[in-house]
């Protein structure tokens, strides 16, 4: 009965348009995954494999006006926000037509104009300071757009997660932390290292309020983050919402991941947050045939992706100084 | 018209003039508002500006830094004090891997329009962790512009410039300085960054440096003149982008070459200029560069032996007699 109560809270547009963004999600990451098999990509790939609906119900819950950081497993962030999976891939590629014009890779992705993506960062935990200084940004200009800092289990045992949250504590600022807790920091599954069942209750210790939802669960994660959205957003500080979530793959595409046991798989995927939201669409009456058109245009663009990728120009070498200054480059370059 | 006036005060009068013209320019460090700074920097700043633009952090310099790295992204011009350039380890990433790399691995998409004041240098019995000058580790990131103004006019010209550039700067106050008094034009005025200045004339030796070592090489000079040595001082103001147009010409007038600075001597930016004069300007050489830099050892805090641990004027001058001997 409570369930049923639930899903009439929202449209059947509403629902199938996280059911498209989390099968976009993964359709990206699966062909990234086929083309770093192949060969077509260099460097390392990390993917959201498991993580879509978490993403999906996080991002339908920031509006345009609100900026956002990501982590190297940044992908699904960017897909959920709306970014280009032919820009996104060709960054993965290296190519000149990627987002960063092919000088980040998969684990740098910004679009700072179109986007406020303020970047993926390659440095676990460097993204809570760069959120928190936006959210400051915004506090000071008097805007009223909330930053979001996505990162995972991993980066809050960084020391920037405890200076920072204290200082967005302090001064109040417009700050929503979102936690993708899927236990494991590339092979060391967090409770070895970690003594609290949850991560997001560390918050308290700031006085700083928190909530912690499972991530398989698209709506769930979508009230939470609504929830803190509206709280960071009122003036009332910042907000940390830990979403329990599982990683199919290893860390990085092709690790094989022997140091998990295999519940920790198994578990996973008879909780699938595809299949989940999936279910609850025919249950309220979409039709299968509808689903199946959804994964088949999602990977029909990722297809597309992948060509648009792989046709693209490299950059010029002679591009390897550029940008590296926004005044006089050439001399801070020379020497 | 001039006016005499402290390096600290001169600072104080170049971020008071920015403040006033850039609403987006925001203080911000430990003990930076109540107080008004350790050095007396930013005095009456917090009642003119209000608690938004000059803010009191806490001891959290990774917290901090990365916090200015965002806003900065964001259009805000923040500069950001660290005590003491001993507490860049504190916040290494954002400084290193955030704010000098963004840019560039963005694609370009951004700039990051953040000035971080650094106090440095020996002399102030301050032992190991108060005491170093880390040009060399601050030079070496690209993505990063430096400056080190050895008195109080570029000390308010170069901070203005650096609040005006759209990328990451560095400024490195030598602490030994702050009280030194200098003539100051009145009124509005910017040292560009990037122009190194001739501080005395000569033809047999170049001896460059920058910060408080130049004047020590002022020092040297007056000696060296009174044996018949006549030293060319250029004071390069700004490390990144090296004036490599007046290390050239100067090099190539007199064909020898000191480079005096407090740094360690090992890995130090010294030790870079020296490779780049031999690499490019060894033609114009007549004897090898020599360095006059800070021991290999850790900065100690006894008087005896801090004052063994950097470059003095006689240190300078005997490194030129060598050098034309």
């Amino acid at each position: 009965m409570a369930a049923k109560k639930k899903t009439e809270k929202y449209s059947r547009e509403f629902l199938l348009e996280l059911y498209r963004t989390m099968m976009r999600i993964r359709a990206f990451e699966e062909h990234a995954a086929e083309c770093f098999s192949k060969g077509m990509l260099a460097g390392n790939i990390h993917l959201s494999i498991g993580q879509e609906a978490a993403e999906a119900g996080a991002f339908a819950a920031i509006e345009a006006r609100d900026y956002f950081t990501s982590t190297h497993r940044g992908h699904g962030h960017v897909i959920a926000r709306g970014g280009d999976p032919k820009r996104c891939m060709a960054e993965l590629f290296g190519k000149r037509t990627g987002y960063c014009k092919g000088k980040g890779g998969s684990m740098h992705i910004a679009d700072m104009a179109k986007m406020n993506h303020l970047g993926a960062n390659g440095i676990v935990g460097a993204g809570q300071g760069i959120s928190a200084g936006s959210a400051l940004a915004s506090k000071i200009m008097g805007e009223d757009s909330v930053t979001v800092g996505c990162f995972g289990d991993g980066a809050t045992n960084e020391g920037s997660f405890h200076e920072a949250l204290n200082m967005a504590a302090a001064w109040k600022l417009p700050l929503v932390w979102f936690i993708e807790n899927n236990c494991y920091g590339v092979s060391t599954e967090i409770h070895r290292v970690t003594n609290t069942p949850d991560l997001a209750t560390r918050a308290a210790a700031y006085n700083v309020d928190y909530a912690v939802v499972d991530g398989t669960d698209c709506l769930a994660v979508y009230e939470a983050m609504s929830a803190a959205m509206a709280h960071a957003r009122s003036g009332k500080g910042p907000y940390l919402v830990e979403a329990k979530v599982y990683r199919y793959q290893g860390h990085y595409c092709g690790d094989p991941a022997t140091y998990r046991p295999a519940e920790y798989m198994e578990n996973a995927l008879a909780n699938d947050g595809i299949e989940k939201l999936g279910t609850r669409l025919l249950t309220m009456g979409v039709e299968q045939r509808t689903l199946d058109e959804i994964r088949a245009a999602a990977a029909a663009e990722m297809d597309e992706a992948v060509k648009f990728a792989d046709e693209s120009p490299y950059p010029d070498p002679c591009e390897v100084t550029d940008d590296m200054y926004s005044a006089d480059n050439e001399r801070c370059v020379a020497r | 018209m001039s006016k005499m006036i402290t390096v600290s005060k001169a600072i104080r009068e170049g971020l008071l003039e920015e403040m006033r013209r850039d609403e987006k320019m925001f203080i911000m460090g430990e003990d930076m508002a109540v107080m008004g700074n350790v050095f007396a920097v930013t005095t009456g700043f917090l009642d003119e500006f209000g608690p938004s633009r000059v803010i009191d952090t806490p001891i959290s310099e990774e917290g901090f830094v990365g916090m200015a790295v965002g806003a900065a992204m964001r259009g805000m011009h923040p500069c950001v004090e660290l005590m003491y350039n001993d507490f860049v380890t504190e916040c290494a990433d954002p400084l290193f891997n955030q704010a000098a790399k963004l840019k560039y691995m963005s694609g370009g998409q951004c700039s990051i329009p953040l000035v971080l004041r650094m106090p440095m240098g020996s002399g102030r019995r301050n032992a190991g962790q108060h005491s170093q000058s880390l040009e060399g580790m601050v030079c070496h990131f690209p993505g990063l512009k430096v400056v080190a103004p050895s008195c109080a006019e570029d000390a308010k010209g170069l901070i203005k410039a650096a609040l005006r550039d759209p990328d990451p700067v560095v400024v490195m106050e030598n602490k030994l300085l702050y009280a030194k008094k200098g003539e100051i034009p009145e009124g509005e005025y910017i040292t560009p960054i990037g122009q190194a200045k001739i501080r005395r004339e000569g033809k047999d030796v170049t001896i460059i440096s920058w910060s408080r070592e130049v004047n020590f090489a002022l020092e040297a000079a007056e000696t060296l003149a009174k044996v018949g040595i006549d030293a060319e001082i250029l004071d390069l103001r700004t490390l990144v982008p090296v004036d490599w147009d007046a290390i050239r010409a100067s090099v190539a007038k007199t064909h020898n070459v000191i480079i005096v600075s407090e740094e360690v001597k090992r890995g130090s930016y010294a030790g870079e200029l020296s490779a780049e004069i031999a690499e490019e300007l060894f033609d114009e050489l007549d004897a090898p560069v020599e360095r006059v830099c800070g021991l290999n050892v850790v900065s100690p805090f006894s008087p005896v032996l801090e004052d063994r641990n950097f470059p003095h004027p006689e240190d300078i001058a005997a490194a030129a007699r060598r050098v034309l001997n």
